[in-house]
């Protein structure tokens, strides 16, 4: 019987196999950022071990770093401890770090693609459950714990338990104005959170194909939001043509032999998955959630759901809470749901192509007056690129902000956060309670839905613009 | 790591499906660059309620959280577990773990036991009826076991194989690791050259 890609790739790396154990994996790029490796350095010091890779390894400052006044030092002094004890610990350990300040500083997760440094058929781990973006190359990618890290920096690999695969393939192609993160989104709302528990996916199908890498990416990094291991996307000229040519990417003959190999990274015609899901991307339409989990959601042209229709008693609970916590009306339309402010960026849509996509939507409108817009570029390559492209000319005609690189408003973690009660349209992955700031009111959506929903302070698509 | 055997503790009923880690502890509250001190970071918005189970003082000395499905969700902070193990959790029992989470909790030596669904609604009951009574986790036997008489709850839990052995003989896994030195260095002399490098 044939393998299916993950398999091959997983295989590839079982440095030691023994039944009844896990296998011990060779991880092929360890990314690190200040919140979750602290702890793992110091557990390191303290065993008196080294890294045992640094040339397979790279650290950036993302998660709690401010996006304005970025040359200065940060303000809040726990955030600075923590951005300094990665800088204190990347210097004595030999590793290399972009720090706040550097051309190559931005979110862990839209940093390694933009050096070429995710690669098909690697191992990729990250202290971040949105790692599993880099499965957009065919990688298998995945967040993991502290310990792990600490693990993965002594020995270069990481025991685990081989996941079962799983095949979710998306039939037709996507509508016009309907993006990677409305399938994504209209998927979790099919599976909920935790329908690819315990296993690897791979994402297939022709409505696959057609996306861009910046699109795969958006759909690879959500997988962790219905509980899946990791998510994959089997390697094409799409993927070649995007790596090609970066910082990182083999040169010449290694170019040569690094293609022949990634083109055997397709599952097998004989191959059997252990599960597959079959969606139809014609039938798609922009999506946004309405709860506080990213599986609630619905089309935006549908209204916020009746708690009482829900036949599961736990999910009936559930929705009453979200919808509490919302502030929501059952039978409200989603198009009438007031927004206070739109945040476009995080690892899930701040790359160029989304910037792009919410420009030309923007161009030549203004943002609506008791609405605010935030627009947070996913790295500092990202926000130069776009600043060359003048759309951040755009942006603040517009009436928008634009901000320094950085995960920002995707988590209540540095100054970008919501008040209480504040209601958001975010192009990020999480509208869990308090995520984007303690009290604050998530709805996750596409960025052509954010840009929309700028211009007229309720939730909207591009198509309400005319 | 310390051994787990066997843990006798409070049992705090918490009942709520998807409990997520910005939930378990909100991102404001992972700025500690130690492993320690994050107790006060623990379910921290909903212990503003006073109603909420942790506030009552019958349970405010409890090491066994019992919650519903789809624990731990979310982010692969470890402050999740650090938070539960700081408070004076030893064990979480769940009908369904996160995978993350559940990874974590084995690293750090917080058993988490999953149980069938009927299981955690039984000791809901119980918890509730009898406020600060305790819920007894055997690893050696996977079991768990409350209350006693005719209505006592006793059942089995699961987890997986290595993660019990690791637990029973609180292993740490760098150690392990590291013993398997020869195999490592033979798959790297074996990867391909043009494989990316950071430096
Ligand atoms: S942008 Fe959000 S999801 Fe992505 S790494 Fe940063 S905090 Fe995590």
């Amino acid at each position: 019987m044939g393998k299916t890609l993950a398999e091959k790739v997983w295989d590839e790396h079982v440095v030691r196999a023994r039944e009844g154990e896990p296998d011990l994996l060779y991880i092929d790029l360890h990314l690190l950022h200040e919140v979750t490796s602290p702890q793992a350095f110091d557990g390191l010091r303290l065993a008196g071990r080294t890294v045992r890779r640094p040339d397979l390894t790279l650290a950036t400052e993302d998660h709690n770093v401010p996006t304005v006044d970025w040359d200065k030092p940060i303000a809040d002094p726990v955030s600075r401890t923590q951005v300094e004890t990665l800088r204190r610990n990347a210097a004595e350990f030999g590793v290399r770090l972009h720090p706040l300040g550097d051309i190559e500083q931005g979110i862990v997760h839209v940093v390694g693609p933009q050096l070429g440094l995710t690669q098909p058929g690697m191992t990729i781990v990250c202290g971040d459950s949105h790692t599993s973006t880099h499965g957009a190359f065919g990688a298998i990618a995945f967040g993991i714990g502290t310990s792990e890290v600490e693990h993965v920096l002594a020995t270069q690999t990481l025991p685990q338990a081989k996941p079962k695969t799983m095949a979710v393939t998306v039939n037709g192609s996507l509508p016009a104005g309907v993006t990677a993160k409305d399938l994504v989104l209209t998927l979790i709302a099919h599976t909920g959170t935790g329908g690819g528990q315990g296993y690897i996916v791979e994402y297939r199908g022709p409505a696959i194909e057609e996306l861009s890498m910046e699109g795969r990416m958006t759909v690879c990094n959500m997988s962790i939001e219905w509980g899946a291991k990791a998510g994959l996307i089997a390697p094409d000229q799409t993927t070649f043509d995007y790596i090609e040519g970066r910082p990182e990417a083999p040169k010449g003959e290694d170019w040569t032999a690094a293609v022949e190999h990634w083109k055997t990274l397709v599952t097998d015609d004989d191959a059997e998955f252990d599960e597959e899901i079959v969606l139809d991307a014609s039938t798609m339409t922009p999506f946004v959630t309405w709860g506080t989990n990213p599986g609630q959601g619905v089309p935006l042209g549908a209204a916020v759901p009746d708690p009482a229709g829900f036949e599961d008693g736990g999910d009936r609970v559930a929705a009453e809470k979200a919808l509490q916590y919302m502030g929501l009306e059952a039978g409200t339309p989603m198009r009438e749901v007031k927004v206070d402010t739109v945040f476009v960026g995080s690892c899930t849509n701040g790359r160029i192509e989304d910037l792009r996509t919410a420009a030309a939507i923007i161009k030549g409108r203004h943002v609506d007056k008791d609405t605010r817009l935030l627009v947070v570029p996913g790295s500092v390559r990202v926000r130069l690129q776009a600043e060359e492209e003048g759309l951040d000319v755009v942006f603040k005609e517009a009436g928008a902000e634009w901000r320094g690189a950085g995960c920002s408003m995707c988590l209540g973690m540095n100054p970008d956060q919501l008040a209480p009660g504040e209601r958001s349209a975010s192009t990020s992955n999480r509208n869990f309670e308090g995520r984007q700031g303690k009290g604050g009111r998530t709805h996750l959506v596409s960025v052509p839905v954010a840009a929309a929903t700028a211009i007229r302070g309720t939730l909207s698509s591009p198509a309400d613009l005319d | 790591m310390e051994k787990f055997t066997t843990h006798t503790g409070v049992g705090v009923p918490l009942r709520r499906s998807n409990v997520d880690t910005d939930q378990i502890i909100p991102a404001v509250y992972l700025k500690r660059v130690t492993r320690t001190g994050f107790e006060d970071g623990l379910f921290a918005a909903w212990r503003n309620d006073p109603t909420f189970v942790l506030n009552d003082e019958a349970y405010a000395a409890g090491s066994v959280l019992v919650a519903g499905p789809d624990f731990g969700t979310g982010s692969s902070r470890e402050h999740a577990v650090w938070a539960l193990q700081n408070y004076g959790f030893k064990a979480v029992i769940s009908p369904r773990f996160a995978d993350i989470f559940r990874g974590n909790a084995g690293k750090s030596g917080l058993l988490a036991a999953q149980v069938d669904e009927k299981v955690v609604q039984r000791l809901w009951d119980h918890l509730e009826e009898h406020p600060g009574a305790t819920v007894t986790l055997d690893l050696e036997a996977r079991t768990v076991r409350a209350g006693d008489g005719p209505d006592a709850i006793e059942d089995s839990f699961d987890i997986d194989d290595y993660t019990r052995w690791r637990l029973l003989e609180g292993l740490d896994d760098i150690g392990i690791t590291l013993g398997h030195e020869d195999a490592i260095e033979s798959y790297e002399a074996a990867r391909p050259s043009w494989k990316p490098a950071t430096l």
